[in-house]
């Protein structure tokens, strides 16, 4: 695919592929097709039974699907987690180090490594929560990395998401899937478990807690609801970590404190993890026509006597306008080089970068700078010369709204489609977690494919699916 | 000059709530131009009063009421000593730095109306200072003042539009303008012992915080078309008038709320 890197394969003209991988080539080939469709489709089964679904905005039959499920597995080995693992903890430790600062002492502008203009008139920014004093000084619990790799060693940061990432579910959900339709795999390569994650979440939440919770605290999941494009996953990490699922209504605020109405009385609530927007939090202090929220629950936040994951202002640190400052700001605070790179980007604000972005449009991918989830975006490659127009005249009118980026030759790997198994672009997520000893990972991440061919965008909205990612304990194939 | 406050707001319910909460930001502070003698705040029901600050450095006060409940009456009394100054404030609460103020909001963004009367006013003033200045006496005769409260979520657009503005709307226009003319500026509530509104009783008074670099924070006032000075008490700031109302709340129950606010700005003192 244009001389993609395939992550099973190798490089095109490479032969047969990457030799520690060999088991899975074969497999792959001796495989009968309809004994892999097969499996693909009872592991469909299994997720639609499971009530794995989403719902697509913009779609007038808002049908609740199934994220497609892919049965190849992408495959890390040992050596490439240590090294990504060690660039997530580097930038998450950033992150959460400039969330303080940005909202307490502001050293970073102060010492010019950032505009000030750009942090904080950005509408990501809350003054809000300035003065706000988290638990340990962590603000982003969990922060979802987006990564794409154009090489063997060449891994580059896509995207941080640090508000509420999802998809943590399909981490989870596609490797019981493929151990028990794909057990041999598991024969054939050393697979490190994920399962660890939800417990880990869960200790997460607890040491999160304020001091004055005690030695048990009372943690809880607050979703918008059922129709939440992601509500399976509330229900079905608050199921799994043996938390109550709690909406905006369950929730009351009295004398500073959070409370949790039950049936038996009223419970004190300690750690919320909340997969709410800060706008929805709180109608007192964000958007006063919101009916959603808990009235004073910002007033408890800064009291102290609550906290939330992750902490409400944590989207100044995620903004796209902000990343094309992420090696600056994780040399600032982890004094030495980022390890994991970040794309390189235009910033349509500055009138050199727009002007290049406008001279090859047809070449870059332009993007919102506070969009998420594939929309408003263009990717030029791929895109009409109408398309590409129109957007000219989007992009002239607000540059300061978006950023640009090179199209990467993004690497494939094996995928299950119509024709066969072709390759497909991914990207991968891994969820980091910071707990006040440190950043914890579990050895795994979501893999997210462009089922179409040649596409780049993996978004779930956009017609993308998942796959397992199998991060190895080894360096390669046990049999090899 | 001694000035004693009397700011009552009465909430009567049609139906009994099961709970009220509120958030209030109606406590001044010291600063360079005012010392805060006394203050309190007494409901006339169960409540319990939760003090904090906000973003912004103000002082909150969240109060969380027990249903049933049919009304809730706040009363916010107190005395300050205000100091006649000139030039910048000095001695304010300030945990965000100027260019935060830059920021338009939904109630501020300008349209082409209020940016066109910006640079016909001020386009050719080259001192930040005397742009403020140019914008509040400018804006004081093109906006006819609007007695009592003004109808809710007006932006300062419509406001611009309309002509006639009340003192809220008077500020948020200011701050679009001031903004638009490059220059940080903020909302500010308090009470004014001659301001527009003191004869009615009906509100209480807001007007605006413009910064000059190297200077500071210069206080203007468009609904009189001046720079306020000891007759008035400083209260709270914001980004908008959203952001700094004096009182918000939310109530769990059904049926209709009916507001009464009554605001008495004395000189000398209380009796």
């Amino acid at each position: 695919m244009n001389g993609a890197f395939d992550e099973i394969r190798g490089f095109p003209g490479d032969g047969a592929g990457r030799p520690e991988f060999a088991p899975l080539t074969k497999w792959l080939e001796t495989m009968p097709r309809a004994e892999l469709e097969r499996r693909q489709q009872a592991a469909e089964a299994m997720f639609r039974q499971l009530g794995i679904t989403f719902a697509v905005y913009g779609e007038a039959e808002a049908d609740e699907r199934i994220i497609p499920f892919d049965i190849v597995p992408r495959i890390l080995t040992a050596r490439e987690w240590t090294r990504l693992s060690a660039g997530l903890e580097q930038r998450v430790f950033a992150i959460n180090a400039f969330l303080d600062d940005i909202y307490g002492a502001r050293r970073i502008i102060a010492d010019g490594k950032i505009p000030e203009e750009l942090a904080l008139c950005n509408p990501q920014f809350r003054p809000e929560v300035v003065g706000a004093h988290p638990p340990h000084n962590i603000w982003a619990h969990i922060c979802g990395i987006d990564l794409v790799r154009t090489g063997p060693d060449d891994f580059w940061v896509l995207e941080d998401n640090a508000r509420t990432p999802s998809g943590v579910s399909y981490m989870l959900e596609d490797r019981e899937a493929m151990i028990r339709l794909c057990p041999e795999l598991f024969q054939m390569f050393r697979v490190m478990p994920v399962d660890s994650y939800t417990d880990l979440l869960h200790q997460t939440m607890q040491r999160a807690a304020p001091v004055s919770a005690g030695g048990n605290p009372v943690c809880v999941i607050l979703t918008p609801g059922h129709y939440n494009s992601a509500y399976y996953e509330h229900s079905f990490l608050a199921d799994t970590i043996g938390v109550e699922l709690v909406e905006p209504a369950d929730l009351e605020v009295d004398d500073d404190r959070v409370w949790m109405r039950t049936i038996t009385g009223r419970v004190k609530v300690d750690v919320i993890y909340r997969r709410i927007d800060d706008d929805f939090l709180d109608p007192l202090f964000f958007r006063p026509d919101s009916l959603l929220g808990v009235p004073g629950l910002l007033a408890a936040y800064r009291a102290g006597h609550v906290s939330i994951i992750n902490a409400p202002g944590t989207g100044v640190a995620d903004d796209k306008a902000i990343y094309s400052y992420m090696p600056d700001i994780v040399r600032y605070y982890s004094g030495s080089d980022p390890i994991l790179p970040n794309v390189e980007t235009w910033r349509c604000r500055e009138p050199q970068a727009l002007q290049y972005t406008l001279d090859n449009l047809e070449k870059l991918v332009v993007k919102l700078v506070d969009g998420s989830g594939g929309y408003g975006m263009l990717v030029g490659p791929t895109s009409s010369k109408a398309e590409i127009e129109k957007f000219r005249a989007v992009l002239i009118a607000e540059p300061h709204r978006y950023i640009a980026q090179p199209t990467l030759a993004l690497s494939t790997v094996p995928t299950l489609v119509e024709q066969g198994v072709a390759p497909r672009h991914v990207d991968f997520r891994p969820y980091v977690l910071t707990q006040p000893d440190g950043v914890k990972l579990v050895p795994g991440g979501l893999t997210r494919v462009a089922l179409k061919e040649g596409s780049l965008v993996v978004n779930s909205s956009q017609g993308g699916g998942t796959k397992d990612s199998f991060i190895l304990a080894d360096e390669g194939a046990v049999s090899c | 000059m001694r000035i004693s406050i009397d700011h009552r707001t009465r909430y009567t319910f049609s139906e009994p709530q099961a709970r009220v909460v509120q958030l209030l930001r109606m406590t001044p502070q010291d600063d360079g131009a005012q010392s805060v003698i006394d203050w309190s705040i007494d409901v006339d029901c169960d409540a319990r009063l939760r003090r904090g600050t906000d973003g912004y450095g103000n002082i909150s006060t969240m109060l969380y009421v027990d249903g049933p409940v049919d009304h809730v009456e706040i009363v916010v009394r107190g005395e300050a000593v205000t100091y006649a100054h000139a030039g910048p404030l000095t001695g304010t609460v300030e945990t965000l730095p100027p260019v935060l103020f830059l920021r338009q909001t939904g109630l501020t963004r300008p349209d082409e109306a209020i940016r066109n009367f910006v640079s016909g006013v001020c386009g050719a003033v080259a001192s930040p200072q005397r742009r403020a200045e140019t914008l509040n006496i400018a804006l004081f005769e093109r906006l006819g003042l609007r007695a009592g409260r003004s109808p809710k979520a007006r932006t300062a657009a419509e406001a611009f539009a309309q002509g006639e503005a009340s003192t809220r709307d008077a500020a948020q226009v200011m701050i679009a303008a001031a903004r638009a003319a490059g220059l940080p500026a903020r909302f500010v509530s308090g009470h004014c012992l001659d301001g527009p509104n003191v004869r009615n009783h009906r509100s209480a008074h807001c007007w605006v915080e413009v910064h000059v670099e190297d200077l500071g924070w210069f206080g203007f006032d468009p609904s009189m078309g001046r720079q306020p000075g000891e007759t008035y008490v400083r209260v709270a700031i914001g980004l908008d008038a959203s952001d700094s109302t004096p009182l918000s709340g939310t109530r769990m129950g059904g049926g209709i709320e009916e507001l009464d606010v009554a605001v008495h700005v004395e000189a000398g003192q209380s009796q």
